[in-house]
């Protein structure tokens, strides 16, 4: 057992009640662990957390291996079958309802992906570099995304399989693939930034310059040639993709990006008061339970994807520091464990985690200090909520078992 | 497989990469940015402002002149208003809807706004608070805010004491204390002792949450401040010698003043005609303002006692006296002709008949214009200074250090500086070196050009009574109980004049006993008071002559001076000399000897009448 990572995992998740504690702390019911409460429920989250923990250690380590396409199918039928079949939060169709008490698939949907890519990337036969292969791959992580955005319309849910790039790059996915990927993002942005004709010729002049740097055959040129033509199509497409979005979608968008008018009172809201909550802070921050901007509700979502508000505010410069920190700590130690492992179905699955606790990590606090998009995913082990809490626990933990067993043979 | 391991330093790369960035982000606005601290202030927190109540003002023997009555503010915070009934909250206020509908756009427009409180009905009497109270629990959004008003137990000296109102935006962006709508001191007492009487306004820091519902106290009040009550001012003024000027100046215009000689105390100021002090105070005081304001005939919102100029007149002769004698161009014994005017410039400026040639005492007595006249010429062609100009200049000195066509510098609100011509004017006027004593012969009998405030007038006299110096002229003897508070230590400055020999003095005081004992004023004597006076009057180049009257009594060790002036009441013996008469016996001996004079001038009304007893008297002759 890696005793490190369980401890980094303790702290966070203890961090977090006591942050949920903060941001909706109630004077009538102080007590931490009354279960009316978000803190009491928390605490039944992070009991049976541990529970959960517990059992995935002591299950045999091959089970995982073995039962890796099984528990991703049936997390697949679950998540097709959530929005027929669940009852209807909050205009959300992706729970499942227990009395007081609901459970997100979308949530388990992330491990299962991580096992069946672990699981096929592993097999000796499989080389990513494969056409056929790498089509494998992006169906594996492409349908449940499409399935979780489609049918159940979780964007927060669906945008974090995007993480496993960084496991398939570790894998051997062509930096081509990447370096496209990128150019396309930063296409995307500049083509909403600048008006499309000077990116037009902004980029006819890129290509001539690169006419002049390479030997002029009739192969470079038409891969230049080419390229310029995918970058035009890529502006102009942006364009056409920025339309057809959802308004709220497009403000999203306009907000990161400080497109035209941002009102403050309606799209602009929720990111300003994370960052006045945040801002106020100062170095050393107003104190435990002292926190005005989330305590009094002026931070929407205080305790779940904007629980960072409540750091950054109570704790200020030092205490956010030292959950991103701590957070960041814990997922290089999960790339070092991931590259001591013999065996690749343990490797790629550590990087896979390491990748989405990442990936939640970069896009939440981003969005609340105005780095990244509003996208509603929590932050992992702090937010409040069952399922993200469990889903990031077996994810986790998993991981503690495969590494635990890493001396035994390959599998 | 070694070149994709080396891949995991890229991966880990990008990572660190990414949380460096985030936490200098983190920096940038929790350390280095400032305006977020602002603006969740700005947000969560709700500064409630405790009003310090004012401090009361009491007249010289701690009887109240000012005090303060609770009064309320209904206040209300759109954005918490829910169902709200209009019309029940309108029948009780006692307001139109459509007064209603116009209440509430002004709080929500700007500055004000739906998340803002904003004072929706001003100063609820008790009464309306009391029936309003138990019912408030029906309007969410409307809360009640107490404020002090302020009262008047007597309705005297409304001047005096000025009155209050909002402070506006022009004041709250020269002084950051005041908020717009707080109140402060425009007039009076109530402008020059603001700072003491206002205290301080204590804050207190409530949290708010989303929907501006209280959250507590912030830190439990650790950054709340007490309000501090105003201080308590002692006046000079008599009240009840204030009241009695008051009613026996009713109907007349003009101003008294009444001094303590030994100490520059005012005790008595009136303006005439003047206003109940109440009516500025509380809702109606727009309209009452209005009202006072459109009063043309009367004119109560001019404060006659410092911001009128009145030519001195006859005042000023005693000046004139004192001003020959320390030339040496007069002595007692010299005698002046009068021939119903200034000989020399055939006749001008006239005289009323009275025996002739007159020594100075008989001058004083009689109020020569002619006497004074020449006085003037030989203090101006006085051949000991070398030409016109610097005898002038000389007399224009001693003149000024009378206090005249200067400021008192009293505490008193407002204050005209008067004028004595200078130089400089009257070569404007007539051209360099074309002018000499007889061309502006008229100034040596307190008329021309020279100006004085009912208030100078006063101190003039005060100054002849203490035989040379004065102290400034003031209506506050102590604040917070303390006389020797540093704000009241320029009134313990004793100022002296240009001439101080007391002998100069006592041949004038001679000459004014001269006038109670045979004189104009032979009719006004107190019965074992002797005093010292001295009638006259103004000429007025608008109408009838002013009737002026200036005294000091007794004449050992004076206690009391007096300056008043009636507008356009002819001779200073038929109603200013009979005022100051009875205004002295009040007050020296606390009770009245001529009911008759004293009916008689209550009575009088100068104001409203003129045209009946015009006809009165058309009537009498036809008979």
């Amino acid at each position: 057992m890696d005793w490190i990572t369980v401890l980094l995992y303790f702290v966070l998740v203890i961090i977090g009640w006591m942050n949920i504690y903060a941001a909706v702390y109630n004077e009538q019911h102080y007590i931490i662990t009354d279960i009316s409460q978000k803190y009491g429920k928390q605490l039944i989250w992070i009991i049976t957390a541990f529970l959960l923990a517990f059992i995935i250690l002591i299950i045999d380590e091959s089970f995982y291996t073995a039962f890796a396409y099984v528990i991703y199918v049936i997390f697949l039928v679950a998540i097709i079958l959530v929005p027929f079949l669940g009852r209807e939060v909050k205009g959300s169709r992706s729970w499942f309802r227990f009395g007081e008490f609901g459970i997100q698939p979308a949530e388990f949907m992330k491990f299962a992906a991580n096992l069946a890519l672990a699981k096929f990337l592993s097999n000796q036969e499989t080389k990513i570099a494969d056409y056929k292969n790498t089509f494998i791959t992006l169906l594996l992580i492409g349908v449940p995304m499409v399935i979780i955005k489609g049918l159940q319309d979780e964007t927060g849910l669906a945008i974090v399989f995007v993480a496993f790039v960084f496991t398939l790059y570790r894998e051997g996915l062509s930096v081509n693939y990447l370096l496209l990927g990128f150019l396309a993002i930063i296409l995307f942005i500049l083509a909403l930034l600048i008006n499309n004709l000077y990116l037009f010729i902004f980029i006819g002049v890129l290509c001539a310059l690169a006419l002049l740097f390479v030997r002029r055959n009739r192969k470079n040129l038409f891969i230049i040639a080419a390229i310029g033509v995918i970058a035009c199509s890529m502006v102009k497409g942006t364009s056409y993709v920025y339309d057809k979005m959802e308004p709220h979608q497009k403000v999203r968008i306009d907000v990161l990006l400080g497109r035209g008018e941002v009102d403050l009172k309606k799209e602009g809201y929720n990111v300003n008061q994370a960052k006045i909550a945040i801002g106020s802070g100062g170095f050393l921050g107003k104190g435990y339970l002292q926190g005005t901007q989330t305590k009094y509700d002026f931070v929407p979502e205080q305790d779940t994807d904007f629980i960072f508000c409540t750091v950054g505010e109570e704790w200020g410069f030092i205490g956010s520091s030292v959950v991103i920190i701590l957070q960041l700590t814990l997922i290089l130690r999960l790339i070092y464990m991931a590259e001591r492992q013999r065996s690749p179905f343990s490797r790629i699955y550590g990087y896979g985690v390491a990748s989405i606790l990442f990936f939640h990590l970069m896009i939440n606090v981003g969005m609340t200090i105005g780095l990244a998009p509003v996208i509603g995913i929590p932050l992992p082990f702090l937010s409040y909520g069952g399922s993200s809490l469990w889903s990031f626990t077996i994810l986790l933990f998993i991981f503690l078992k495969l590494d635990s067993h890493r001396l035994q043979i390959l599998r | 497989m070694n070149l994709l391991s080396d891949r995991k330093y890229i991966i880990m790369g990008v990572f660190v990469f990414i949380g460096v960035i985030y936490i200098a982000r983190l920096f940038y606005i929790q350390v280095i940015d400032d305006s977020y601290k602002l603006d969740a202030r700005n947000q969560a927190f709700r500064y409630n402002t405790e009003f310090a109540v004012r401090g009361y003002i009491y007249d010289r023997n701690n009887k109240l002149l000012v005090y303060n009555e609770a009064a309320y503010d209904l206040m209300v915070l759109p954005k918490e208003i829910k169902n709200l009934d209009t019309n029940d909250l309108c029948d009780l206020l006692g307001i139109t809807k459509e007064s209603f509908i116009r209440k509430m756009k002004k709080a929500v427009q700007a500055p004000n706004s739906p998340r803002k409180q904003s004072i929706f009905e001003k100063q609820l009497s008790p009464k309306e608070y009391a029936s309003l109270q138990e019912r408030l629990y029906r309007f969410p959004g409307f809360f009640v805010q107490s404020r002090t008003l302020r009262k008047y137990p007597k309705k005297i000296a409304a001047h005096t004491l000025g009155y209050i109102g909002e402070a506006d935006k022009k004041t709250t962006e020269k002084d950051p204390y005041y908020k717009e709508g707080d109140y402060l001191g425009i007039s009076g007492i109530e402008r020059t002792y603001e700072k003491v009487l206002r205290g301080r306004k204590g804050m207190r820091i409530m949290m708010v949450d989303v929907n501006n519902r209280e959250k507590g106290s912030y830190m439990n009040g650790l950054y709340d401040t007490m309000a501090i009550p105003g201080k308590p001012l002692t006046s000079t003024i008599d009240r009840d010698l204030q009241e009695y000027a008051e009613l026996l100046m009713q109907n007349k215009r003009g101003s008294v003043v009444a001094i303590e000689p030994s100490t520059g105390e005012i005790l008595a100021i009136v303006t005439s005609p003047t206003y109940d002090p109440n009516l500025l105070v509380g809702r109606a005081r727009n309209k009452n303002f209005a009202m006072l304001y459109s009063d043309t005939l009367g004119n109560p919102l001019f404060n006659r006692s410092t911001m009128a100029s009145y030519p001195p007149g006859s005042t000023f002769k005693l000046i004139m006296a004192l001003i020959g004698l320390h030339e040496h161009v007069l002595t007692p014994s010299t005698r002046y002709p009068c021939a119903r005017g200034y000989p020399p410039l055939g006749g001008r400026p006239k005289c009323h008949p009275h025996p002739s040639p007159m020594d100075l005492e008989g001058a004083i007595g009689t109020s020569c214009n002619s006497y004074f006249s020449y006085v003037f010429k030989s203090v101006i062609d006085d051949k000991t200074y070398d030409d016109t100009y610097k005898a002038y200049a000389n007399w224009r000195d001693i003149a000024m250090s009378f206090c005249l066509g200067t400021k008192t510098g009293s505490d008193l609100a407002n204050e005209l500086r008067g004028n004595v011509p200078s130089i400089k004017y009257y070569d404007k006027v007539f051209g360099k070196g074309s002018w000499k004593a007889s061309t502006v012969i008229s100034l040596g009998i307190g008329q021309a050009e020279m100006g004085i405030t009912p208030l100078q007038n006063a101190n003039l006299v005060t100054i002849i009574a203490n035989k040379g110096w004065y102290y400034t002229p003031h209506i506050v003897k102590a604040i917070g109980g303390n006389p020797n508070d540093t704000l009241l230590d320029r009134f313990k400055v004793k100022h002296y004049t240009k001439i101080t020999d007391t002998a100069i003095y006592n041949h004038v005081i001679q000459g004014m006993a001269r006038a109670v004992e045979s004189g104009t004023a032979g009719a006004l004597k107190i019965e074992g008071i002797p005093y010292c006076a001295k009638t006259g009057t103004a000429q007025n180049p608008h109408g009838k002559d002013h009737s002026v009257f200036v005294s000091f009594a007794p004449k050992q060790n004076p206690k009391i001076a007096i300056g008043i002036l009636i507008e356009n009441a002819g001779f200073g013996s038929t109603w200013a000399g009979p005022i100051a008469r009875l205004m002295m016996e009040k007050y020296l001996k606390g009770k009245i000897t001529r009911p008759d004079l004293e009916k008689r001038m209550i009575e009088g009304d100068l104001i409203h009448k003129p045209v009946a007893e015009k006809k009165v008297e058309k009537a009498k002759k036809r008979h």
